[in-house]
């Protein structure tokens, strides 16, 4: 309830399923890498499901596209469809928040 | 009803079908739907799709022990399982015995969803081939795909998706139903115009008002290579049940003739038949209001119950106290007959649901009470309730049924005027039925008297005249036929002197014209 688990303390998740290693699959797999390494300087978990391997968990999330990234900690869940190459759009759909400047 | 799919035309049918186990359905699909393959039900916002998909389903786990998967991409799992259940198909049990499974593919709530960059639907695909490996499903069902144009943004390759899914599914293999909604009954098969060209096969649903009143409708457009029946045939949606068919042209003409003659519960009328109905015939009467219809209606069953037949009557103008204080004053005991076991007694009001609806009801009291005789009084009643054409399907289904059994049938139809003429029921049932029984009234030196003759009688002698009939305390007596009066069917009975009948008959000098 205090104001540090509003902080950066707070864990961040992020899962992308993909299907297959397909060349949409590596794509969206990097940008997401190269997003989180730049923007958040790892300060993200991330995981990635192929759902041609793990379809359960596909169901369970309810995701129909792929490249799909989900975001659920910290809530508000948001979902991002899409081979990531917009970063922009990838942040903002996201609602993360990125490492303060100084 | 499981045995018909093996249709006799199935070695010439390079297209293998499966029952769907929907009732009628098959019997219109000439066997089912073709097997492995995608069908498509386009039908306008409520034509009953989404329940057509689950009976699919239901109807092959419980008649053909055939699992099966239902993608929804419009009503959350949870409120579909709740709706179908309403039909009677335990849904949550075929779950947990993995004979049905469920892909919630509709729009999550409180998930906001943004795009970027290119995607596919490879995790829907997965999700839906994991469903039906899981439980080795050989059905699919999917309502309706096209609400994936208003979750996605990219149409172009939703379209494209919807195709790869559709190869799939023929892949996997299994049998699927994919609904599309279409804008209006008449329009494009699909909203967005994609979906049937993923589908050899197409089913359109209606629902129609007609003349001020709905009528559901199932047609088969088209199977590809395979046969099918044509045109549109009314369906029911029951509580229970689920969409029940109305086969219109499963009434052949092959129904066995029975030449065994039952007694039709008159005095006299045996003899102008010919020596009694028909035991598998069916019987119109038709007359004007306060004749004697409903009197002969309750002498047939008497006649019945006397002869040891069970006997029923659907009656659609009179409730049960009227019509058994109105039979005890024609010295009939229905009450007594009922004890006894040989008669039941079903009253509605026409107006307390579709003709379709009566149909089924009708049907379902026959296969439980298993008549040997089957009044329905009157017939005209049910006609104000109904479309022309949805009476005349209404009185093909119902006489079909009543054959099918080996009953014989006894329906009333009240005509317009007081004089002669004939009512819509007349003009639509005359040819269907056996024999057909005029009631009239005759205006003689100002006296209204009655008459009956029998105008028509298949596959037998009968008499032509026409006979005067009395009513009394112990019911109809049918009496001497009217010797000298002329012009009673059509309404306007004239005198002709003794001299001119003697003139006539030396005319033709044939001795008795049958």
């Amino acid at each position: 309830m205090s104001s540090n688990n509003r902080g950066l303390g707070g864990r961040q998740v992020l899962t992308l399923f993909v299907t297959g290693k397909t060349q949409r699959s590596s794509m969206a797999i990097e940008n997401l890498k190269r997003l989180c390494e730049t923007e958040f300087a790892g300060d993200v978990e991330l995981q990635v499901v192929d759902v041609l391997e793990n379809p359960q968990l596909a169901e369970d999330e309810k995701i129909l596209a792929t490249p799909t990234v989900v975001k659920r900690l910290p809530p508000p869940l948001r979902k991002v469809i899409g081979d990531l190459s917009d970063l922009e759009k990838v942040l903002l759909g996201l609602d993360l928040r990125t490492k303060p400047q100084e | 009803m499981t045995q018909t799919h093996t249709s006799a035309n199935s070695a010439a049918d390079p297209v293998e079908k499966i029952p769907t186990g929907v009732p009628g359905l098959d019997h219109i699909a000439d066997g089912g739907l073709p097997k492995n393959r995608v069908t498509l039900v386009s039908g306008a916002s409520g034509s009953a799709k989404t329940v057509l998909a689950g009976q699919f389903l239901a109807a092959g786990i419980e008649e053909y022990d055939e699992a099966g998967v239902f993608v929804t991409f419009e009503e959350p799992s949870d409120d579909l399982r709740k709706n179908l259940t309403s039909f009677g198909w335990p849904v949550e049990r075929w779950e947990r015995e993995g004979k049905w499974a469920f892909v919630d593919a509709g729009p999550e709530i409180g998930a906001e969803t943004s795009f970027a960059g290119s995607y596919d639907l490879g995790a829907l695909l997965a999700r839906i081939e994991h469903a039906v490996r899981k439980i080795g499903a050989s059905r699919v069902s999917l309502d309706s795909m096209g609400l994936l144009f208003s979750q996605l943004q990219d149409s172009a390759t939703v379209r494209f998706e919807i195709f790869r899914i559709a190869a799939a599914l023929k892949e996997f293999p299994v049998s699927a139903i994919l609904t599309a909604e279409r804008t209006d009954d008449d329009g494009d098969l699909s909203r967005y115009g994609v979906e049937e060209f993923v589908s050899d096969n197409v089913v359109v649903l209606r629902n129609t008002l007609e003349e001020k009143m709905r009528r559901r409708t199932i047609e088969i457009l088209k199977f590809r290579g395979t046969s099918h029946k044509k045109g549109e045939f009314p369906f029911s949606i029951l509580p229970r049940r689920g969409i029940e068919i109305i086969p219109l042209s499963a009434i052949e003409l092959t129904q066995r003739s029975s030449d065994k003659r039952i007694p039709t519960g008159v005095d006299g009328l045996d003899a102008l038949c010919g020596g009694g109905f028909y035991r598998d015939s069916i019987v119109l009467v038709s007359g004007a209001t306060g004749n004697g219809k409903t009197l002969m209606v309750t002498e047939f069953m008497a006649g019945g119950a006397d002869n040891g037949e069970r006997c029923l009557l659907f009656a659609f103008e009179e409730s049960r106290e009227q019509l058994f204080r109105n039979a005890i004053g024609w010295d009939v005991d229905f009450e007594k007959m009922e004890r006894d076991g040989r008669f039941k007694v079903v009253c509605a009001y026409p107006e307390v649901m579709g003709l379709e609806d009566h149909l089924l009801k009708m049907k379902d009291t026959l296969d439980e009470f298993k008549p040997h005789r089957v009044a329905v009084d009157s017939l005209s009643a049910l006609e104000r309730i109904s479309t022309v054409r949805g009476f005349r399907e209404f009185v093909i289904g119902l006489t079909s049924f009543i054959k099918s059994r080996e009953v014989a049938g006894l329906f009333t139809s009240t005509t317009p005027s007081l004089m002669g003429g004939t009512s819509i029921t007349e003009s639509h049932i005359s040819t269907i039925t056996d024999s057909i029984i005029l009631l009239r009234y005759v205006e003689l030196f100002g006296e209204v008297r009655r008459g009956l003759t029998v105008l028509k009688m298949r596959g037998s002698f009968h008499e032509k005249s026409i006979h005067e009939f009395a009513i009394d305390g112990t019911g109809m007596h049918i009496g001497d036929p009217f010797r000298n009066v002329t012009g009673i069917l059509a309404g306007v009975p004239q005198n002709i002197s003794q001299d001119e009948i003697e003139r006539i008959e030396k005319m033709f000098d044939t001795g008795g014209l049958s």
